[in-house]
């Protein structure tokens, strides 16, 4: 057991997975210095810069590359440094790795891992902030990954590297310097949720950050002796349903908070299953508390409005229950 | 560009003082690429800038009261306090926008050639990009899309050797910017971007070439980023030493050097200095003391059919 940052137990995924296999190395701009985040400092020491890749400012060619180095047998981490610059590359993600296994008949597998960096962090406007894993969650062939845990971010990035389809992991910035413990050797299975409170009176999934947004809430209502369980997916696909549906059926209420925007957001594919599968199991109708559908400003109170505060979520269960 | 260098300053002090939210991206060291290329251009001309665009966007006659609110994130800024330093724009004087991600602003600035061409006129545009920014894909098609459109746009690769924390010329192959220009069909300049008078005089002759339907140039500027690539920065990565050395060749120190030797007095200068540090002073002030902007201004802009409306109360 250790007591790591949520970027530093990203770091330790990595680093012992490069030490296991020799397949695995990272390619991406500024690596060799640590990363903009710092979340791949000392690698380069250790692991040498054939293995710490640093690449010109080249998106769709550190993308693509990596496609071919995964078809060739090795097992690349792709670092984009902010979602947003993924944007550069989504041909190579979406056309070309999230479908070569299928279109060629399953000669290849693409294991690739590719690190978004998403959300808000401190005024960055509306081209650094963005939450787009619901696109990806889209897309046929792709994992999408959004840790909220230091344990988290170790166990599924070492799960991710293992995974031998592409995976889109998105860290988010505004935790890269939340501690906690982590276990050695922590594992997860991708696509089994994490209960972080259990409670019996109202059913709230989110992931990412969110996570500790609705954790406040869940504290604020237990005031109140109202037992709200927050779900925190950490996987968005597969996504854990199972986890889901058992817990409204014990609470009979669900409400799904995210960052990103709520139009087409993930929330939406949660609501709907649960409306369409798990119906009876409904007392109140289902509810989505996520970003209002508007870019990201700069000025704080204006970045304020696309965040979902616990005491929303608080007053949400409120009418609820 | 004692203006550029005084807003600068004002820019890093407020940054430091948590007043600027977000991240800055100093031009310190860069200024004479800012002032000489922008001196031939006229207010309707066009120019394309990028994360590390303040100087730039002065030069282009941006009110750089209305640039301090903006990285305040205060009414008033030139986007209202919704874009912050990165996405300064100043429309009114056909700066068309700095930009967060790297080379998206060439492509763009090459459809702005194109409409300005379909529209007839002999506007220029002018696109700005640093050295990291021709290894990105919009380096080839945008280059090449105003080549074989024979469009009037300026590219000017602003070089100061560094991408982040990378030393561009170890990811980057070939002898550079103007060699791959050069193979589009392009034709090319080079200056010492830190001699503003050369900067200006390459400038000024590939402006000219461009009004007279001449289709794409590349200036290559070779010049240094004497600080971090964020004002917080302390670019430790360096060779010990490698700034301090740079700092003899600052283009305003070159540039008060030529203008004494020229003959003009000591205190001429002081006094312009003095008056960029107390204009900026005051744009720090006055932005300081800016109301923020109003909360319902999140909703606004967003689309015409389709936005959303703000929450009621707001
Ligand atoms: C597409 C994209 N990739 C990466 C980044 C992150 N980034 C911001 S500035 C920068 C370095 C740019 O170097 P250069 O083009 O030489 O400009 P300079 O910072 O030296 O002015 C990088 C990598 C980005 N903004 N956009």
């Amino acid at each position: 057991m250790a007591r790591l940052s949520y970027r530093e137990a990203g770091r330790l995924a990595i680093a012992e997975a490069m030490r296991a296999d020799p397949t695995v190395w990272c390619l991406g701009e500024d690596l060799g210095r640590g990363g903009v985040f710092g979340q791949y400092a000392g690698l380069e020491a250790e692991f040498g810069p054939d293995r710490i890749c640093s690449t010109p400012i080249s998106e769709s060619a550190i993308m693509g590359a990596a496609v071919g180095a995964a078809m060739a047998g090795t097992r690349p981490i792709v670092e984009m440094r902010f979602a947003d610059f993924a944007l550069c590359a989504v041909d190579e993600l979406v056309n070309q790795a999230a479908k070569a296994r299928y279109m060629f008949g399953g000669q290849s597998k693409v294991p690739l891992t590719v690190r978004e960096p998403m959300g808000m962090w401190r005024s960055s406007a509306a081209q650094h902030s963005q939450s787009l894993e619901a696109w990806y969650t889209h897309i046929p062939g792709l994992v999408v990954i959004a840790p909220a845990t230091p344990e988290d971010n170790y166990a599924l990035l070492k799960a991710a590297i293992r995974n031998d389809d592409p995976v889109v992991f998105m860290e988010h910035k505004n935790l890269w310097d939340m501690e906690g413990d982590v276990a050695d050797d922590a594992t997860a299975e991708i696509g089994k949720a994490r209960i972080a409170c259990a409670g019996g009176d109202c059913t709230i999934v989110s992931w990412s950050a969110q996570v500790h947004v609705a954790m406040q809430a869940a504290a604020e209502l237990a005031d109140d002796g109202i037992d709200a369980e927050v779900i925190d997916l950490r996987s968005l696909w597969p996504w854990d349903e199972a986890a889901v549906a058992a817990s409204v059926a014990k609470t009979g209420r669900l409400i799904v908070t995210h960052e990103a925007v709520g139009v087409g957001g993930f929330g939406g594919e949660v609501v709907a299953t649960i409306a369409e599968r798990h119906f009876a199991s409904l007392r109140r109708p289902p509810l989505r508390l996520a970003a209002p559908r508007i870019p990201i400003s700069y000025a704080p109170e204006l970045e304020n409005q696309v965040r979902v505060t616990a005491r929303q979520i608080v007053a949400a269960v409120r009418r609820l229950n | 560009m004692l203006r550029i260098r005084a807003f600068e300053t004002a820019a890093i002090r407020a940054a430091d003082e948590k007043l600027v939210l977000g991240a800055i991206h100093p031009s310190v060291g860069q200024e004479a690429v800012a002032a000489g290329v922008c001196a031939p251009l006229r207010r309707d001309d066009l120019l394309l800038s990028t994360h590390r665009g303040h100087g730039h966007t002065l030069a282009k006659g941006a009110d750089a009261a209305a640039m301090m609110r903006e990285l305040f994130g205060r009414d008033g800024g030139n986007c209202g306090g919704k874009g912050g330093s990165m996405h300064i724009a100043d429309f009114s004087v056909g700066m068309l926008g700095a930009n967060g991600v790297v080379g998206a602003n060439i492509n763009i600035a090459a459809g702005a050639a194109h409409g300005v061409k379909l529209r007839g006129g002999d506007q220029v545009v002018v696109c700005i990009f640093g050295d990291g920014a021709m290894n990105r894909g919009p380096f080839l098609e945008g280059l090449n899309w105003a080549a074989s459109f024979k469009l009037p746009v300026l590219f000017v690769c602003e070089d100061n050797g560094w991408a982040a924390t990378t030393s561009t010329r170890a990811v980057t192959g070939g002898p550079g910017p103007a060699a791959r220009a050069e193979a589009l069909g392009i034709a090319t300049a080079a200056v010492d971007g830190n001699d503003v008078l050369a900067v200006e005089e390459a400038a000024q002759a590939l402006v000219e070439s461009l009004r007279s339907g001449g289709g794409p140039r590349l200036l290559h500027a070779r010049t240094y980023r004497l600080l971090g690539h964020t004002s917080v920065d302390k670019a430790a990565y360096r060779p010990a030493g490698q700034a301090e050395a740079r700092w003899a060749d600052d283009p305003i120190r070159r540039a008060t050097d030529l203008l004494l030797g020229a003959g003009v007095a000591q205190n001429v200068l002081d006094a312009d200095a003095a008056a960029a540090t107390a204009e900026m002073t005051a744009a720090f002030e006055d932005a300081k003391a800016a109301p923020w902007p109003p909360v319902s201004a999140a909703y606004d802009d967003v689309q015409d059919i389709g936005a959303v409306a703000a929450p009621a109360g707001l």
